[in-house]
């Protein structure tokens, strides 16, 4: 009975993690530019990959696989945030901009339609 | 269900290496392969299980370490590449 | 399930290898042989090679990745277009891939329990290492006690790379005062990665010293742990920069650290020839073989980590100090 409620729960993380994978490299391929891009892939992959280690979590039961998933979670979630982070900071130093500001960083006016300019 | 974990993660890793080959920028290129390095991560810990055998997981912290140094290393060198082949043309 | 997932990872490689050969920006070029690492790294995984696969994953993505990038800066980006079409290399090329491929089909299968290869010196060192050398993991059983000769040359090998890099790019005298003085680092604005890396370089290097250990009873072993203890340096020196680092790993203790880890190496082979057995027989160490081989391993295992990550560790400074040198030297 445990094991079988235990098994429903990791295929409901594991399932909603892959989920969230794939939509997230969907939307890698499909926005038009990298800030866009960098807000889709990073966040999905962040949460689809908590998902996906606590699911696998409740299948390793109380071993030693237990800690070393915990501890690939915590890491990940520090690791990947800030590469996300480094990323966007290094890029927007370059002097990439978001499609909607030109080249100093303004914003447009509130008037103005915001119109997509590849 | 770890078989349908792996098939997803496979995909999302061609997917990613989709936009590795097509990235205008450089930026993108370097976002897709620490996405590559992510699900990497993630594939060799559903293929642990798949296999039965959890005590590789050494591998995948391995690997995510590997992942977020490269990033940083990349990032370093190149910090200031477009306004540098701005300056300089191609 | 499990050959569908080696025919997705081989079919990623072949792209990445077509697309490492038609890319001009270099740049992306070291990015995909990253990729390419990390592909073959999960192929050895399913094939159930995972020592392997660890130091694939650790070398081949992390420590190559970093100093061909470190390269690049001083090369340039961008391939130089070549002006004429290699029709006789392809074709020399194509001929004598054919007629390798049709060599192989005289081999036997792939994984097949017939081949010789299995016959005779793999189960006996299957059967006989927990009896002989005591340790679960065969793969370290066979390469520090088994084949420990050949680590030696292994570790021979890294070092000999770590003097040829030395030697080649030189500091010289006038230069090694400069290189003392203090310079801010390269990553300087980016503060939110440096308080993190903080956090986690000492459980970096923590982890690297598990790996080494825990090499016995799981994968890992010194070539992986040395890699590891050096990635982690690595990340602080492109951080805090190579002023910061060079005072806290001082070049010259790098130097001494690589002679001195073969030295253990080669040293343990000495005192076992003292003791009364053969070289590298690490019988003779102790008054019981088995805990003679626990010894042995766990030294020349001691070792190979030091002198790989020393090496590792010298051979990025050596590459960084050419890239930030004009930041310490006015040019005349």
């Amino acid at each position: 009975m445990m094991d079988i409620l235990l098994d429903i729960i990791s295929w409901i993380f594991l399932v909603s993690g892959s989920f969230f994978c794939l939509t997230g490299a969907v939307g890698l391929l499909r926005f038009p530019e990298f800030f866009s891009r960098i807000h889709a892939a990073s966040l999905t992959d962040t949460l689809g990959a908590s998902l996906i280690l606590i699911g696998l979590m409740f299948q390793a039961g109380w071993q030693l696989a237990l800690p070393k998933l915990i501890l690939i979670l915590i890491f990940s979630l520090l690791a990947g945030t800030t590469a996300s982070h480094a990323m966007g900071k290094a890029a927007l130093q370059s002097g990439l901009r978001p499609l909607d500001q030109d080249k100093d960083g303004k914003e447009p006016d509130e008037e103005e339609e915001l119109t997509w300019k590849p | 269900m770890f078989a349908l974990a792996a098939l997803t993660l496979l995909v999302v890793m061609g997917l990613a290496l989709i936009r590795a080959f097509l990235g205008p920028t450089l930026y993108d290129r370097i976002l897709a392969v620490n996405i590559f390095g992510t699900k990497t991560v993630l594939l060799i810990a559903v293929m642990d299980f798949l296999a039965g055998r959890p005590d590789f997981l050494d591998i995948a912290i391995v690997y995510a370490l590997i992942n977020f140094i490269s990033i940083i290393g990349v990032l370093r060198f190149f910090e200031y590449a477009e306004k540098k082949t701005a300056e300089h043309g191609e | 399930m499990e050959t569908l997932i080696d025919f997705v990872l081989l079919s990623f490689l072949v792209f990445t290898a077509l697309a490492v050969a038609k890319m001009h920006d270099l740049f992306a070029v070291v990015m995909l042989s990253g990729i390419y690492s990390l592909l073959s790294a999960s192929l050895f995984f399913d094939l159930d090679a995972v020592d392997v696969a660890f130091t694939e994953a650790s070398v081949g993505a992390g420590i190559s990745t970093l100093l061909m990038l470190a390269s690049l800066k001083l090369v340039g980006r961008y391939e130089r277009r070549t002006r004429y079409r290699p029709m006789l290399a392809l074709g020399v090329v194509l001929a004598t891939g054919t007629l390798l491929i049709y060599g192989t089909l005289d081999m036997p299968h792939f994984g097949s329990a017939e081949a010789p290869v299995h016959q005779h010196v793999a189960p006996r060192y299957l059967h006989d290492s927990m009896d002989e050398v005591g340790v679960p993991n065969v793969v370290t059983s066979v390469l520090a006690s088994y084949r420990g000769y050949d680590t030696l040359g292994e570790t021979l090998v890294i070092f000999t790379a770590g003097i040829g890099v030395i030697s080649l790019l030189r500091v010289s005298r006038r230069t090694k005062k400069e290189e003392k003085k203090r310079v801010p680092a390269d990553m300087q604005q980016q503060i939110i990665l440096r308080v993190v890396v903080k956090w986690l370089l000492p459980l970096i290097l923590i982890f690297a010293l598990y790996v080494q250990f825990h090499g016995d009873y799981g994968p890992g072993g010194g070539f992986q742990a040395g890699v590891i203890f050096a990635a982690g340096i690595i990340l602080y020196t492109m951080l805090f920069g190579l002023s910061n680092a060079s005072r806290a790993y001082k070049p010259e203790l790098l130097e001494l650290l690589s002679a001195f880890g073969v030295l253990l190496y080669a040293g343990v082979g000495l005192v076992c020839m003292v003791l009364g057995g053969n070289f590298l027989d690490y019988n003779v160490l102790r008054h019981d073989p088995v805990h003679g081989q626990h010894l042995g391993i766990l030294l020349v295992e001691l070792g190979v980590g030091i002198t790989v990550a020393s090496v590792m560790i010298t051979i990025f400074f050596k590459f960084t100090w050419r890239t930030v040198k004009h930041k310490y030297i006015k040019s005349r």
